[in-house]
């Protein structure tokens, strides 16, 4: 059996498939036979970030609608053959799968893999509900700007009132030079708003356009971006892995009022 | 951009504003209250305070937080829990009620 896991944000923009293709890669390095699903029908990017969109031949949607066997539609990854690729239809919309029929593709993958990540489009309509139906797990990715944190709560919510089982969060685009003056929310202040556990931080790096120019995941390589990504992997796996973001709060009374929603 | 020394130091800096902002929004998002409903339960949370103690307005806070995350026996089949933060700068009594 394998353990599903959806990347989700409800906003667009903070770095959902950026993040699913690092974790996607992150897992396949660490070992584990992993597949990333691109659900998001209509704006197909994962194959781009993952620089595997010359090899596109059939797509999710095909799967689901029988025109192929879903070993035609899987793509092996450039560099890890424990890694593979379900892409998105890109001449389709959200319309085209519904829950059920997401529940039993990703069923039909169980035996196959140890993770499957479910890159989630923007937006708390069809497409997510599509994307979270076959979850057990949740990754909530967020930036520490004031919309992509109101949109993460909003989206915690409805997870919650789906009884998904485990919720973490993931704070991306961290610029700690900003922290350090006062004008970022920090690491914490991001999870005490939003009260959910964190999986990890990933600081704000240029080499994440470098990489997506590239099509070649940052994970595994000696990059800020790339470590902070391979440590939410290592999380992912049970390890305890010291989070090394320096933070800074913004005084007592923040630190009384995460002290107080814990309790 | 240049500021004068004065300036620098009262300008409240910009991440303590969203944290800030973000918090009311967020009571509201998940109350389902108007924003202004909220702002006048806050000023009279501060009035009754106040009348005892020096609690500060401009730090005061309300958050939600969903029976899950509360729950224990006391709260038992509430759907949620209001929390409230009330910075006061002096624990003692005002005068005239002491």
């Amino acid at each position: 059996m394998s353990e599903v896991i959806v990347v989700t944000s409800g906003k667009g923009g903070v770095g959902k498939t950026t993040t699913s293709a690092n974790i996607g890669t992150g897992l396949a390095i660490l070992g584990k036979r992993t597949v990333m699903i691109d659900t998001d029908i209509g704006l197909r990017n994962l194959d781009v970030v993952m620089g595997l969109e010359n090899r596109i031949v059939y797509n999710l949607v095909d799967v689901v609608e029988g025109n192929c066997r879903m070993k035609q539609a899987l793509i092996r990854d450039k560099r890890y053959p424990n890694l593979y690729l379900l892409p998105s239809a890109q001449t389709r919309d959200k319309s085209a799968v519904n829950p059920e029929q997401m529940m039993k593709l990703v069923d039909d993958l169980q035996d196959d893999f140890d993770y499957i990540l479910l890159d989630c489009p923007a937006g708390i309509e069809q497409g997510f509900k599509n994307a979270v139906a076959g979850a057990g797990r949740a990754l909530v990715v967020t930036t520490p700007e004031v919309s992509a944190i109101r949109d993460a709560d909003r989206i915690i919510g409805l997870l919650d009132a789906g009884q998904m089982k485990s919720i973490h969060l993931i704070v991306n685009r961290v610029r700690h030079d900003m922290v350090r003056r006062g004008d970022m929310m920090s690491v914490d202040d991001v999870m005490d708003i939003l009260a959910v556990p964190l999986i990890g931080a990933v600081p704000d790096d240029e080499a994440i356009v470098i990489s997506t120019n590239q099509g070649e995941p940052l994970a595994g390589t000696d990059t800020a971006a790339g470590q902070a990504f391979m440590d939410i992997c290592r999380r992912l796996l049970g390890e305890d892995v010291p989070l090394v973001l320096p933070n800074v709060s913004f005084g007592i009374f923040s630190r009384l009022t995460s002290f107080l929603k814990r309790a | 951009m240049r500021y004068s020394r004065t300036s620098v130091l009262r300008r409240k800096r910009s991440g303590a504003i969203a944290a800030k902002r973000l918090k009311s929004l967020l009571a509201a998002d998940q109350t389902g209250f108007p924003p202004e409903v909220l702002e006048m339960l806050k000023d009279d949370l501060f009035r009754v305070i106040s009348r005892y103690m020096d609690a500060d307005a401009s730090r005061l806070e309300l958050f939600v937080r969903r029976s899950d995350e509360t729950a224990s026996e006391e709260d038992d089949g509430c759907p949620a829990a209001l929390y409230t933060v009330i910075p006061v700068r002096s624990l003692r009594l005002k005068g005239t009620i002491a």
